[in-house]
């Protein structure tokens, strides 16, 4: 078994693909000889050759708009938006074409299309480059939106996103790419859309999140038991397609919850979580579920951002009052 | 200025010494797909009208760009990602006109789609995203060393937005097999030509792009035809893309639910009817000896039963069933897309 952190799992998911494949390609900013601003696609284009580790022009809309086009000629890209804040400027060609072109041909045509992004506050990078825009992309039916929380599942759920016959968007948790490694096989595995992972049992509240707040969760939990409080942690893993079964059954089980995101409160993937909790698990609630994200406000620069990221102690906080409620 | 290409003149009489770039019998064919575009937009037109048929764009007066276009092209090999004002040219490609009618009767199901095999894109609506994509299937099936060329089409209107440029500016890169066909029909639904651009030429554009750009006279089917036929031809040779302007003009609504007469000059009209398409080709034929009324009529007459057999064809097409709201959404319908499809079904059968 090899060791790999987040970064070194979606670098051997796209160069085992690629190898498998020859359909697949890599096109976006910088992916070539620099292997992209975190080295994601390190090595590849020394691999894999200039025709299918492409740099493109810097256009985020076009990124996209060919790879629809790319997709339809027979090959399976695999696009890179530096940020997922960048894809402002390709926003049009992910819901309104990728997501809709299977339905506008009635199945004639189909764009096996992933869309990798990575996001996310806590590295300190200005603005755009943190954005945690998710939930846009739950209201554009077509597209598939998968979070990744750690290094095993970014390998797995990249593979399932590449071999998917439908356009993923995949977004990467930036602050976790390095911080430390697992378990992560050499070889193809995937981890299937749709099912989340209760990544840490408990018996008195449930914390739900996903990427990068999943593991301010699982530090949130150990600081809980140290009070004397069991916290469940469930990973939602993918937001489109929901596993409603996982999480209203880990929910139910403690009857107390708190959801976590690092996107603005209002309109937030959260809401979703609480409007299906409140439809599906009503009766085995018994305590309000609160909701610890950021703040309804623009994306603040790097010295502001420890207030305005859902935090270890916000996330304790909040889960000690719905404990004791 | 790029000097505008034009071979056949309004009165029917070739441009100094100018040759024809079709074969008599190749120029009939395109008069019959040009007439046959002309009646289709009668009669959608009427049928909308009487509440039989959706919203209508009609190509009216650009005839010669829509088929001089598409008659360069190979459909065995070759592809069409279409903005929405090119009915014929998709029908000339193999999208049979009774599957196009029945979309626009609302029989809007699988039957209607796009035959496999056909290298046809679906029509497009957010104007100018096509380019990316005609771009992307370009570069794609280059990569897959075919021989294949992509011709997409944009208006003056659509050319504004950001995705031409993107679009363009990709496929120059990438040196993509890609005719980019510019109708400049002079009209973004109100909006006219002069607001879209201070550019004194849309092919000037190209420069720009690193591939050359050409004007056409846009109502002239053998220099639309010409252009277009040069271009696909560089394409195929490995020499990349070209933006072709065709200079035409919206000889009517934008579409059904449009009214000109609010912001159109009525002697614009009447100046490009003077330069019409169709009657141009037409008095050439006749000066040539290969045409006369009888002729004429009969070939309008056939076009016309060709169009009523595909309406009546279309008009038997299947309707449309709730459940198909959850067709090709996703390969495989997610659960909880499962339950929403049982949801509606149970409250149609309760309705």
């Amino acid at each position: 078994m090899t060791q790999r952190n987040v970064l070194e799992a979606i670098n051997s998911a796209l160069d085992e693909e690629m190898s498998a494949d020859p359909r697949v390609m890599v096109l976006g900013l910088d992916v070539g000889k620099l292997g992209g601003v975190f080295r994601a696609t390190s090595g590849l284009l020394e691999k894999h050759g200039a025709n299918r580790v492409v740099d493109t022009p810097l256009a985020e809309a076009s990124i996209i708009g060919a790879s629809l086009g790319l997709a339809i000629s027979g090959m399976v890209p695999v696009a890179e938006i530096q940020f997922l804040g960048f894809t402002a400027q390709a926003f049009h060609q992910i819901g309104p074409q990728l997501g809709r072109y299977r339905a506008r041909s009635r199945g004639r045509f189909h764009c096996q299309v992933t869309v990798r992004a990575p996001f996310g506050g806590g590295i300190s990078s200005p603005e755009f480059h943190s954005d945690a825009v998710e939930a846009q992309f739950v209201q554009s039916p077509g597209i598939k939106v998968v979070m990744p929380s750690n290094a095993y599942d970014a390998k797995g759920l990249l593979i399932e996103a590449i071999r998917d016959p439908d356009p993923v968007l995949y977004c990467e948790p930036d602050r976790l790419y390095r911080l430390g490694r697992m378990e992560v096989p050499d070889g193809a595995y995937t981890v299937p859309f749709g099912k989340a992972a209760v990544v840490r049992d408990g018996d008195d509240i449930t914390l739900v999140a996903w990427s990068a707040a999943v593991e301010t969760c699982l530090i949130a939990a150990e600081r809980l038991a140290d009070e004397g409080i069991s916290a469940a942690v469930v990973d939602l893993r993918t937001l489109v397609p929901l596993d409603v079964e996982t999480l209203v059954g880990a929910v139910a089980k403690t009857g107390r919850c708190v959801v976590v995101h690092e996107a603005p409160l209002s309109a937030g993937f959260g809401a979703e979580v609480v409007a299906t909790l409140a439809s599906e698990a009503f009766y085995d609630l018994d305590a309000p579920i609160a909701r610890v994200t950021s703040y309804d406000v623009p994306y603040p620069a790097a010295p502001l951002e420890r207030w305005y990221l859902p935090t270890v102690e916000r996330v304790v906080a909040a889960a000690r009052r719905t404990a004791r409620q | 200025m790029t000097a505008r290409l034009s071979i056949l003149a309004p009165d029917g009489k070739l441009a100094n010494g100018a040759k024809p770039s079709l074969s008599d019998e190749a120029l009939v064919e395109a008069l019959r797909w040009m007439l046959m575009s002309r009646i289709y937009d009668e009669r959608a037109t009427a049928l909308q009208r009487q509440g039989l048929y959706g919203v209508y764009s009609p190509a009216l007066g650009q005839e010669a760009s829509v088929v001089g276009s598409s008659m360069a092209l190979d459909p065995a090999r070759d592809w069409i990602v279409p903005q929405y004002r090119e009915l014929i040219a998709l029908v000339r490609h193999g999208y049979p006109l009774e599957r196009l009618a029945a979309i626009g009767m609302g029989r809007v199901t699988e039957t209607a789609r796009i035959p496999d095999g056909v290298n046809v894109l679906p029509n497009q609506v957010a104007l100018a995203t096509q380019l990316p994509h005609a771009a992307g299937l370009a570069w794609g099936l280059k990569l897959q060393k075919k021989d294949s060329v992509v011709m997409t089409y944009v208006g003056d209107g659509g050319s504004s937005e950001g995705d031409f440029h993107e679009g363009l500016n990709l496929a120059g890169v990438q040196k993509a097999p890609v005719v980019f066909f510019l109708s400049n029909n002079q009209w973004a639904i109100s909006t006219p030509r002069r607001v879209q651009s201070a550019t004194p030429s849309f092919a000037l554009r190209a420069a720009g792009y690193g591939f050359p750009g050409v004007e056409v006279d846009g109502n002239d089917v053998l220099a639309v035809y010409a252009a277009a036929s040069e271009a696909v031809e560089r394409a195929r040779a490995g020499g990349g893309p070209t933006l072709i302007e065709s200079i035409t003009y919206r000889m009517s609504f934008h579409n059904t639910t449009d009214n000109p007469s609010l912001y159109e000059d009525p002697k614009d009209r009447a100046e490009a009817s003077r330069r019409d398409p169709i009657d141009r080709v037409v008095k050439h034929l006749k000066q040539r000896g290969l045409w006369d009324d009888e002729l004429d009529k009969g070939m309008r007459a056939s076009v016309r039963a060709e169009v009523d057999a595909a309406l009546d064809k279309a008009a038997t097409f299947p309707t449309v069933t709730p459940s198909q709201l959850f067709d090709n959404v996703y390969s495989e319908l997610p659960k909880r897309l499962l339950r929403q499809r049982e949801e509606l079904l149970g409250e149609t059968r309760e309705t």
